[in-house]
Parts: structure tokens; C-alpha cells; sequence
């Protein structure tokens, strides 16, 4: 493999790393701070592709339809809430499991009702090609445009966790719940406030992804499991193991069906590693995920003592 | 997921032998929920339109069609398959989008002979070893797609071809179908995850392989996806891609778009092949659903006129299963891809074309037909399968 | 476990596939069959999940580890349930011995996140071995061979079978309750901590709770298998564990009848929905079956909602509370 395709695959599982940790990153301070499993997490990513075909449409302007279905999915979010999901905090896991799982059904359904099947999102003209970074290496300009709106984001959660005072409740009560409580933390407000932070974090992932993959009812649920898989190997509540675990997880997806197949099909026969290759690649990162757990039970920082 | 289009009746026992049943029964299995439920319901909606063209009958008796939604699951296939069969003792099977899917489910059917008219999946083995009396293949043989696309690779004479499908059964099939008939150096055969969505790395490595054509089999979501990305990386500039027919007609042309334009494929038909039949359906079902058909759609209309042509020629005796199927194969319809022949393994010989994926005159992207690749052609494996 | 209930359930359970037979409704039977081997499957989750206290999202890889050695073995001749079977639950348990062994290191979110790990990992091996099918599955030529003159082709007669052994488990489930590992593992389950300190070998009594809930699980799977003649690696997928784990939380977890009430549930739920004309509903939007997980969702969210410990808590209350 030459050094361009190298480089070329490292931006890919930067890229693919940095979209995971938008979702991974609402879905870990949801766990972490109100201690429920929120299995309609990803129903948030599908609805803020829908919300950004629709408005991308309805606007005609590319960036105003993307802009705009961020407030729109966190405002839905939030809504989602106040109205259902916070009878579910002093819920057992189990029945946050159920309901969660029964509103993904009923979202999925809402946004095929309201919306159809599917909808159609293009790229914009402008970044609809490559960019030539080095000499022979060209990458698409439009993906270059995710590594830098997911790492300016990275840094403006980074800032705003770290170095605010939201931020400070929001590490207070992931790190001792019943303490940040006790210290006066007006906790409703708080619990909306953090939902609608990871709503708009899903959708920021959701709508730049849309003009590249298909935006279709149950975009969700594929990629809800390898969030969950990012969020264990980082530790539940940590920010900054959601960031590491994304890069990781980013990593070692694309590093495994490109290098995979090759490092196999210099060991075995090819009939082997055709069809070896693929199978071992899709349960790398549960491999990796095994691995971590192994040594760190509780992942790599784990927010709780 | 399954609606009933007369509700009660099915629990009725089947109409008693040895004389004309009052009406026909189909039952119609498919895809129609999830991301290639636009497949299904394309079948199924033409099905529908040629009963209704046909004053709701087929072969001159009322027909029932009973329909339900396998999920995208075998299991669920399955399940349809023998509800369909044992429960509501239907005359005829059809309507399954995927192979896998279908050959969980119509063992069933050929168990209590009751025959399969497939009006999409037709896959090697029931054309070869394991050709069966009640399967009947209106579409094409699976691999006919992928071979057409490999002459015309030849023909055109490209010297190098990148090639890629999911990991599973008709995944390799099609890549096999490919290199049947292609004659150039494969660059690489790479076999992606199945349902995977994002296809950066393995676009970054085309880039590196700098092939002439890169043929592609990706059905349903991954086509979509993988379309949308293959234009982002701006790799249509040096590379043409090249698909089958099922993988750039209708259904992904509408969720991708303009990226589509320019894109090769194969097929046994178009939206502009000149005959009366495909022109009366295709303004018809124009009319009728407000959009334009796809090949699957033409696939289901085609079914029903098979069903009707061979009821009609029974008189609507449809109580010797040997007779019924004798029908079939000699079956006379106006087939909307023209002239209609079954090979002795009941799969078609029919033409293969090539497609490119253009504006039409009200600027609406479709396929236009630009050549013919085969003529007549049959299947690979006809000479393995013992019917005559 | 109130008696007359359950005769008046038994009583029920045989009389069934009589009286549809008698009404001509032969196939029912065999979707009654299909509750029956759910009820199985679930009630071994409830074992590891209910009174074990494990939230295992990766049972389905001990239902489908049951359900393709069956189906393999039964592919190359052995046909008999006699070997199939215990074969089944055999290879299961070792499963669940091996994937709980590694499991029971973590705890909370990440042993469910590792138990679903396994699971996939066995989805994705089963979609790469292309001799037993592949994605396409394996169909079964036949159903296996009980002998001693029962012929399980015949629906009513598997039927039967899935009731007995479904009786069986949850006679021995019951019994098991009660037992002094029953009381261990419910003590390990309300406080861990504690439970150690007493002395039980919690690790050991959670891994032995977890083999059995696998053991079982196979059994169904074998059950499946047979029923349906065919296996392929959907069986394994994690939406199969959450479909079971669905079923106990609807049933009641920890309730005896929570597997059994919950497969019902829910199987009927959805049968009910898609088949049955609701002509008010039509009414309104003729599409509505098209969008029937919309009212399976709603239904789920009010059981959550409203009847919080399950259906069984319809029936009767728990005792410890």
C-alpha cells in the first residue's frame, strides 16, 4: 500500500471517528449524568438528516437547510423530554430499554408518515469535488469539510464542558449525581438542557452525513450500536473517552477492511481471505471493544471514581 | 404490514376440484418495509395495475391477490410462503424481490405444487442442477445483468476493471457472471460488508488502483450510498462506472440524483424500448402513480400478463398443476420487453441492452437504451438442469 | 404461582390445537407452536435476566447456537431430536460458559455492551461460513425424528412436545426459585456486595444461572429450527436479543409466567395488527397496517409506562414486592 492511499485512509477514519464522536459524545453525558440508556439516540441522528433534506429543500440554500436542522432536531429533543423521557430517569434500565425501544418504532414510523421512506439530499455544487491536498493525493472536499466542522465542534464542546459554568454542572453531576443535587444543581433545567445538547450534536452529525449516505427511516439504529461500542471503550460520562474512543473505533473500522484483506491474503489462500477478510473486519471493533474491557472493565476514563 | 384487498375470504377453504374456481388467487410476498421496500412495492404496484387494466381479472376470473411483507427477512418469507400455500390455498406464488429470501420460502410452494412465478430473483441453481417443474422466471436469469455488463466492458475495450459487491451469495455470483465475459485484466475483486454504508476506504483504494471501469454491485441502500460518495470523490472523471440495471434504475435514481448521470448499466429493459405493450404500460403506470416505472415494476406487469395469458389458454381450470405449468411455458403474451421466450429450464432468452443514465426531454434523469449487448441470450447453466 | 390459574392455563394449552384443528385452522396451530418455542426462549432469558439480575443483550447467540446445531446436524443425516437436541443445549452451555466467563469480569452498561459483542461476532461468523448456507440460511429436509411413535411432522404433535418441554422448564424454573440456589441468586441479585460478604460464591452462582439460561435458550433454538425447517444468521442478530428481552420486560422480569405472558403479548400483538381489519382505524387512514410498529410502539410505551412490573403484575403481585 502506497504512502498517499495511507494517508488518504487515515483522513477516512478520522473523518468516519469525528462523525461517531458527535453522536457518542450526547449519548455518553445522557448515560452519564441521568444514568438511562437511550436506545432512541440514533432516532435524533436520523431526524436531523430528514429535518436537513426537508429544509435544504424547502430553503433551496444548502447551508441554511443544514443550519437549521440543528435547533430544529434539539428543540424536538428537548420536547421528547420534557414530555416523555424524563419519567424514565428513576427508571430501572431495563424499562428505559423498552421504552426507548418502543419509541424508536414509533419515530421511525412518525418521520415515514410525515416524510416518506427516504429522501434525496445532494451534495452542494462547491464541495461536490476533490481537493488536491498533496501532489497526487486528491480527497473529496465535501469530507474535508466534516474533519473540520467535527473538530471545531470537539473544541467547542471541549470549551464549553471545561471552562463554563453549564459545563461545570454537567462534569459535576456525571461525575456524583446525588452530590451535584445536593449542592443545589437545578436539575430539570439541566437534564433538558444536556438532552437538547446531544439532540443538536446527533443532528450536526446527521445533516452533514446526509448528502453521503442514504437518508432513510432506521439510518439510526446501525450506527447506535458502534455509538454504544464508542461510549463503553471511553467510559461512560467522559467526553474525552468519547473522543478518544471515536478515534479508535474510526481507526481500527477502516484500518480493518482496507489492511485486513491484504495482511490475510498474504497468509492464507485467497478463497480464505475473501471471504475471512470482510467477516473479520465487521467484528473488529467488537474485538477491540472485548480487548479494552478486559483491561479496563470500565473503560479508558471512566467520569466516575 | 399486510393488507388484505378482500378481507375475510382468505379464510375460506380452497374451491373444490374438478371443475372452473370462481376466481383466482395470487399470493404476493415481498419486500415492501425498509430501505429496499421501493423494489417491492414497484413489483407489486405494476402487478396490480395490469389486473386493474384487466377489469380485475386474470385469465378471465376475478383475481384476489392476497399480499404480505417478508421484512427483508428470510424468516418472515418463510412464514408468508406457507400461510399463503396451507392457509389460504392460493393458485399461484409470486412477488419475491430477494434470492435469499425466495429460496427459504418457495420450497414451500413446490412441496404442495403450487407454482412460483418470479418476478425478480431467478438465481443459478434453480436454472441449472436443481431446475424445478413449478418455478417460472419472467425476469432474467440472475447472472444475465452482470454477464451483459461484462461483454460490454470488452467491447467497449476496456483494459482494466475494479470490481466490488457485498459479501453474500449473489454478491460473488455477480462477479462471477461479470468475469464469465470480460476479457480485460481485473484490477480487484473486493467484497464489502453487507449493509455497510460508508465506502471511503474502499473508494480511496480505487483511486490508487486507477482502473478504466469500475463495475459495482451494490442493491438497494449501499448502491445509494456508495453512488453519492463515488461523486464526491470525483472519481467519475476517470473511471466509468458501470452497474446493473437493478443498480441504477428508478428506485436509486431518485434518492441520489444528478450523480447518477452518465453511469453505464444493463438490462432487459427500458422506459424507451418501442413497442405498443411497453408504451401503453409505461404511460399507465405513469398516470396511475405519478412516477415512472422501474425494470421491477415492467417485471411485475410482465408477470400478471403471464398469469393471465396461461389462465386464459386453461379456461380457467386450474386444477392439474401439470397443465397449468404446460400453459405457462407455452404462454402468449405482448410482454413489454418485446418477444418473450422461455428456455426449457422456464428461465427467459431474451435481449440484454445498454443503458446510460440520461436527461430526458422534460429533464427528468432516466435510463435511455444506447445499444443492444446480447441477443437472445440465454443462461449458463440450462445444459446442467435435466427438464425439457 | 396460584394453582387453579395455572390448570385453567393448562387446560387451555391442550385444548387449543384440538379445537383449531376441529375449525379447520391447521396452520394456527403451528403459529401456536411458534408462541409456544418463544415462551421457551424467553423464559431462559428471564432466568439470566429476571432472577439472575444479568442484563444479557446477547442471548440470541445461545438461541441461534441451538438452532444451527440442530440444523447442521440434522443437514448431515443425524436426524434424531434424541442426539440433535441434547446436542443443542450441550453446545449452547459451553457457549454461554465461555461468553459468560469473559462477561462476568465487567458489569452495568458494559456487560451488557460485551454480552451484545458476542452476539454480533456470531452473527457475522454464521453470514461467512458458506457451507452451512451463509446468508441464505440452511433449509431443513425434515423435522427432527422423535421416535417411540411420535411423528413431529404432524403439527399437533410438535405442539404438544414445545408444551411439554416448555411445562418442564418452567416447572423446573419454579422449583428452582425456591431452591436454596434460587434464594442465593435472588440475594446476589437485590445487593451483590452484601451477598459476598455473606459467603456465596457469587461469581460461580451467577456464571452457573447464566449456563442454564444459555442451555435453555438452546433448546429453543433447536426447537426453531426444527419447526420452521430452516436457520440462518438472523438468528443471532442483536434486534433477536432484543426482541426476547422485550418479551420479558413485557411479561414481567423475575415473574414465572414473564416469558410465556410476554411471547404471547407480543406475538399476538403483531399478528393482531397486521391481520386483523380494524375498520375504524381503515377508516381513517387506509394505510394503517403498513404502520402497525406505530401502535406496537405505542402499546409497549403505555405497558412501560403504566403496568411498570409487566403483565404478570396484572395478574397477581410479587411477594417480596
Amino acid at each position: 500500500m502506497s504512502w498517499v492511499l495511507l494517508f488518504e485512509q487515515s483522513l477516512n477514519g478520522l473523518q468516519f471517528g469525528l462523525m461517531l464522536f458527535l453522536l457518542a459524545a450526547g449519548l455518553t453525558l445522557v448515560f452519564g449524568i441521568m444514568d438511562m440508556i437511550n436506545l432512541a439516540h440514533g432516532s435524533l441522528y436520523m431526524l436531523g438528516a430528514f429535518f436537513a433534506a426537508a429544509l435544504v429543500e424547502a430553503t433551496g440554500s444548502f447551508l441554511a437547510g443544514v443550519l437549521l436542522a440543528v435547533p430544529a432536531t434539539a428543540l424536538a429533543g428537548m420536547m421528547l423530554e420534557r414530555a416523555l423521557l424524563r419519567r424514565l430517569y428513576a427508571r430501572d434500565h431495563l424499562s428505559q430499554v423498552l421504552a426507548t425501544f418502543a419509541l424508536i418504532l414509533v419515530l421511525n414510523e412518525t418521520v415515514r408518515i410525515v416524510w416518506g421512506s427516504d429522501r434525496p439530499l445532494a451534495l452542494p455544487a462547491a464541495l461536490s469535488g476533490p481537493v488536491e491536498l498533496l501532489s497526487g493525493l486528491f480527497y473529496p472536499s465535501y469530507r474535508l469539510l466534516i474533519i473540520a466542522v467535527g473538530l471545531a465542534v470537539a473544541l467547542l464542546l471541549h470549551l464549553l464542558v471545561g471552562y463554563t459554568r453549564l459545563g461545570m454542572w454537567v462534569r459535576a453531576g456525571a461525575a456524583n449525581r446525588e452530590m451535584a443535587l445536593a449542592m443545589g444543581v437545578n436539575i430539570g433545567t439541566l437534564f433538558t438542557a444536556v438532552f437538547g445538547i446531544g439532540a443538536a450534536l446527533c443532528a450536526v452529525a446527521g445533516a452533514l452525513l446526509a448528502p453521503l449516505l442514504a437518508v432513510q427511516v432506521g439510518m439510526g439504529e446501525n450506527i447506535l450500536i458502534v455509538a454504544f461500542v464508542v461510549i463503553v471503550i471511553g467510559g461512560i460520562g467522559s467526553i474525552r473517552g468519547a473522543f478518544v474512543g471515536a478515534l479508535l473505533v474510526g481507526a481500527v473500522d477502516t484500518m480493518g477492511r482496507t489492511l485486513l484483506p491484504i495482511a490475510l491474503g498474504a497468509f492464507l489462500p485467497p478463497q480464505f481471505a475473501s471471504a475471512a477478510g470482510p467477516a473479520l473486519a465487521s467484528v473488529a471493533i467488537y474485538v477491540l471493544m472485548a480487548g479494552v474491557l478486559f483491561f479496563k472493565p470500565q473503560g479508558l476514563f471512566p467520569a466516575r471514581a | 404490514m399486510k393488507k388484505f384487498l378482500v378481507a375475510f375470504t382468505a379464510m375460506l377453504v380452497a374451491a373444490p376440484s374438478g371443475h372452473a374456481a370462481e376466481r383466482i388467487k395470487i399470493g404476493f410476498a415481498s419486500t415492501l418495509s425498509g430501505p429496499s421496500a421501493s423494489l417491492g412495492v414497484d413489483i407489486r404496484d405494476a402487478f396490480m395495475l395490469a389486473i386493474k387494466m384487466n377489469g380485475g381479472k386474470l385469465g378471465g376470473l376475478p383475481a384476489e391477490v392476497l399480499i404480505g411483507d417478508d421484512q427483508f427477512k428470510p424468516e418472515v418469507g418463510r412464514q408468508l410462503a406457507e400461510k399463503f400455500v396451507k392457509l389460504d390455498k392460493v393458485d399461484f406464488l409470486t412477488g419475491f424481490v430477494f434470492s435469499n429470501i425466495m429460496l427459504a420460502s418457495v420450497p414451500i410452494a413446490f412441496e404442495n405444487k403450487v407454482i412460483y412465478v418470479s418476478s425478480n430473483a431467478a438465481p443459478s441453481p434453480l436454472a441449472g442442477k436443481q431446475c424445478n417443474p413449478y418455478f417460472f422466471a419472467v425476469s432474467w436469469p440472475n447472472d444475465a445483468y452482470h454477464e451483459a455488463a461484462g461483454e460490454h466492458a470488452t467491447q467497449k475495450g476496456y483494459k482494466s476493471a475494479y470490481l466490488i459487491a457485498p459479501n453474500y451469495q449473489a454478491g460473488k455470483d455477480s462477479l462471477a457472471g461479470f468475469k464469465r465475459f470480460y476479457k480485460g485484466r481485473i484490477a480487484a475483486e473486493v467484497y464489502t460488508n453487507l449493509g455497510q454504508l460508508d465506502y471511503s476506504a474502499e473508494l480511496a483504494q480505487v483511486r490508487a488502483a486507477k482502473p478504466d471501469a469500475l463495475y459495482i454491485f451494490l442493491p438497494g441502500g449501499m448502491g445509494i450510498n456508495f453512488i453519492k460518495q463515488f461523486g464526491a470523490a470525483g472519481l467519475a472523471r476517470d473511471i466509468q462506472l458501470i452497474t446493473p440495471g437493478f443498480s441504477s434504475d428508478q428506485d436509486i435514481i431518485r434518492p441520489v440524483g444528478e450523480a447518477m448521470l452518465g453511469i453505464s448499466d444493463t438490462a432487459h429493459w427500458a422506459l424507451d424500448l418501442d413497442n405498443a405493450a411497453n408504451r401503453k404500460f409505461v404511460a399507465a403506470f405513469e398516470q396511475e402513480y405519478k412516477r415512472l416505472p422501474s425494470l421491477f415494476a415492467s417485471q411485475g406487469y410482465d408477470a400478471a400478463l403471464l398469469i393471465d395469458a396461461a389462465v386464459r389458454a386453461l379456461n380457467g381450470k386450474l386444477d392439474d398443476p401439470e397443465a397449468t405449468r404446460r400453459a405457462l411455458r407455452a404462454a402468449k403474451f405482448d410482454s413489454v420487453r418485446g418477444a418473450f421466450k422461455f428456455n426449457r429450464n422456464q428461465y427467459p432468452i431474451q435481449n440484454y441492452y445498454l443503458r446510460v443514465v440520461a436527461k430526458d426531454a422534460q429533464g427528468r434523469l432516466v435510463n435511455k437504451t444506447v445499444g443492444t449487448v446480447f441477443r437472445d441470450h440465454g443462461d449458463a447453466y440450462v445444459q446442467n438442469c435435466a427438464m425439457n | 404461582m396460584r394453582t387453579i390459574p395455572v390448570l385453567l392455563f393448562a387446560a387451555f394449552a391442550i385444548a387449543l390445537p384440538l379445537a383449531l384443528a376441529a375449525g379447520g385452522q391447521l396452520f394456527y396451530v403451528g403459529f401456536a407452536s411458534r408462541v409456544l418455542i418463544y415462551a421457551l426462549a424467553a423464559t431462559s432469558l428471564n432466568l439470566v435476566l429476571g432472577y439472575g439480575g444479568m442484563v444479557s443483550f446477547g442471548h440470541a447467540a445461545f438461541v441461534g447456537a441451538g438452532a444451527y446445531t440442530a440444523s447442521i446436524l440434522l443437514a448431515e443425516g443425524i436426524a434424531t431430536a434424541w442426539v440433535g437436541w441434547p446436542a443443542a443445549m450441550l453446545v449452547a452451555a459451553l457457549l454461554a460458559l465461555a461468553f459468560g466467563a469473559i462477561s462476568l469480569r465487567t458489569r452495568g452498561v458494559y456487560f451488557i455492551m460485551i454480552t451484545l459483542a458476542f452476539a454480533q461476532m456470531m452473527f457475522y461468523l454464521s453470514n461467512s461460513i458458506k457451507a452451512y448456507g451463509g446468508d441464505e440460511g440452511l433449509t431443513l429436509p425434515r423435522r427432527a425424528d422423535f421416535g417411540l411413535g411420535i411423528d413431529l411432522a404432524n403439527e399437533i404433535v410438535f405442539y404438544y412436545v414445545a408444551l411439554a418441554l416448555l411445562g418442564a422448564a418452567l416447572y423446573a424454573l419454579a422449583r428452582l426459585a425456591g431452591s436454596r440456589f434460587g434464594r442465593a441468586i435472588l440475594a446476589i441479585r437485590v445487593n451483590e456486595a452484601r451477598a459476598e460478604a455473606i459467603g456465596f460464591p457469587v461469581r460461580r452462582y451467577k456464571l452457573l444461572c447464566f449456563v442454564v439460561g444459555g442451555a435453555v435458550g438452546g433448546l429453543a433454538g433447536a426447537l426453531l429450527a426444527s419447526h420452521g425447517k430452516y436457520v440462518n444468521p438472523n438468528v443471532f442478530h442483536w434486534t433477536q436479543s432484543g426482541t426476547l428481552m422485550i418479551m420479558v420486560i413485557l411479561g414481567g422480569v423475575g415473574r414465572l409466567w414473564g416469558g410465556v405472558l410476554g411471547a404471547g403479548a407480543l406475538l399476538g400483538l403483531e399478528h393482531l395488527i397486521a391481520e386483523v381489519r380494524i375498520d375504524w382505524l381503515a377508516a381513517l387512514a387506509p394505510n394503517y397496517a403498513q404502520h402497525a410498529n406505530l401502535g406496537v410502539g405505542l402499546v409497549l410505551l403505555a405497558v412501560v409506562l403504566f403496568a411498570p412490573r409487566g403483565l404478570a403484575d396484572l395478574f397477581t403481585r410479587r411477594r417480596d414486592g
